[in-house]
């Protein structure tokens, strides 16, 4: 059991704050935040594990709606419960619903403007890296570990979503389809 | 009824795409550009240009940036709430089954086929920003010519501190985005 926090309004307020700070800084896509919200909760304040938190990415990926906001919902659940939940809604929200009401009104002045420009230019290539780094950690469990079938699927799914754009959601169904088989199979060598 | 009418078309569009951002952009646009013309097509590929320059889904970006044309801050207010109440429920009550059957082992057996696939999708997306980086986001023209040299430089040290030292990640974005317009801004003065 990873040490579980204190109070919970403590909590409550931590998990505001998380979600607010990071989302803020989601800049191209949903997996930037599920690195952040990994690095904080589970490399940081050591409140998930990394295979829950592995988990929890895959419930948000295969539910319906923007990756970020679910993984903050299911987070937050994990954390605090209903309270959580809607803490980390509000939280993840925030950010993009200020900066783009602000925006609408003189986009084409912003969407031009230099400094702007050259700030997400370099911040894209930071973002590459922080995945990058996130992808190493834990891409290199199942090559540790020599687990094949997990090397398997890590590579065909690789291959099949980025080379041939084939949907997340299938990809989700077919890995757990092949750990359902893989379950059964091994039980049923178990009681022959 | 103009909440409603927004409430609604953002509820379906939170409800319906699967698959993260890239994926919900048609259906965005079917219901802001063709079903309701609440903005023209030449403002939804500018409000696509907007998002990928400011953080946050583009799902909830487009309720912000329509909803405040169409109806100001409160028609801002209920096409969020529209486009994340779906997430809402759904996560949560699959969130509450995970916490009560986690410890079964048929799914401990179907989550662990799941643990590296979802790592090869965070490392597709990765990809993407990549190659995006690198080469200006022209995906066609792989060359050593177009290489943003300075972009490979950002990712080689960005990666060094964030294995080597771990460095805050949010510091490490923020500096290489600090550093490039430092380099931006003095290059003129240099040449």
């Amino acid at each position: 059991m990873p040490d579980m926090p204190q109070k919970k309004s403590r909590v409550l307020v931590k998990l505001f704050l998380s979600t607010l700070y990071l989302s803020a800084f989601t800049f191209g896509g949903g997996y930037v935040i599920v690195t952040l919200l990994k690095n904080k909760f589970v490399d940081q304040l050591h409140w998930i594990e990394e295979d829950e938190m592995l988990d929890l990415v895959a419930i948000a990926q295969s539910s319906p709606g923007a990756i970020a906001v679910n993984g903050a919902i299911i987070v937050g659940y994990k954390l605090c419960g209903i309270p959580g939940v809607l803490v980390s809604v509000v939280g993840a929200v925030l950010p993009p619903l200020i900066l783009l009401s602000l925006i609408s009104v003189g986009y084409q002045a912003f969407c031009e403007n230099v400094i702007v420009k050259a700030l997400l230019r370099g911040m894209q290539a930071g973002v590459a890296a922080v995945i990058t780094s996130v992808v190493m950690d834990m891409g290199a469990k199942p090559f540790n570990e020599r687990d094949f079938l997990s090397i398997f699927i890590m590579a065909a799914c690789f291959v099949l979503n980025y080379f041939f754009n084939v949907n997340v959601v299938l990809l989700i169904l077919a890995a757990a389809l092949i750990g359902i088989v893989r379950t059964k199979w091994a039980e049923r060598g178990k009681k022959a | 009824m103009i909440y409603l009418q927004l409430f609604l078309s953002f509820l379906q569009i939170g409800a319906f795409s699967f698959g993260g951002g890239y994926a919900a952009m048609p259906l965005i646009e079917e219901q802001v550009v063709t079903l309701h013309n609440w903005i023209s097509s030449a403002e939804f590929v500018d409000l696509v240009t907007i998002s990928q320059m400011t953080p946050g889904p583009i799902a909830v970006n487009a309720a912000t940036f329509v909803g405040t044309r169409i109806a100001g801050l409160p028609g801002a207010l209920v096409a969020t709430l529209g486009c994340v109440l779906p997430s809402c429920i759904l996560v949560t009550v699959l969130a509450m089954l995970y916490a009560r059957y986690r410890t079964l082992s048929l799914l401990q057996g179907t989550l662990q086929a799941l643990r590296p696939a979802v790592v090869a999708m965070i490392a597709s997306a990765g990809l993407s920003i990549l190659l995006s980086s690198f080469f200006g986001g022209d995906m066609v023209l792989f060359t050593m010519t177009n290489v943003d040299v300075r972009a490979v430089i950002y990712f080689a040290v960005s990666l060094y501190f964030l294995q080597r030292r771990h460095v805050n990640p949010i510091l490490v974005m923020s500096l290489c985005g600090v550093t490039e317009v430092a380099v931006t801004l003095l290059q003129p003065l240099l040449t």
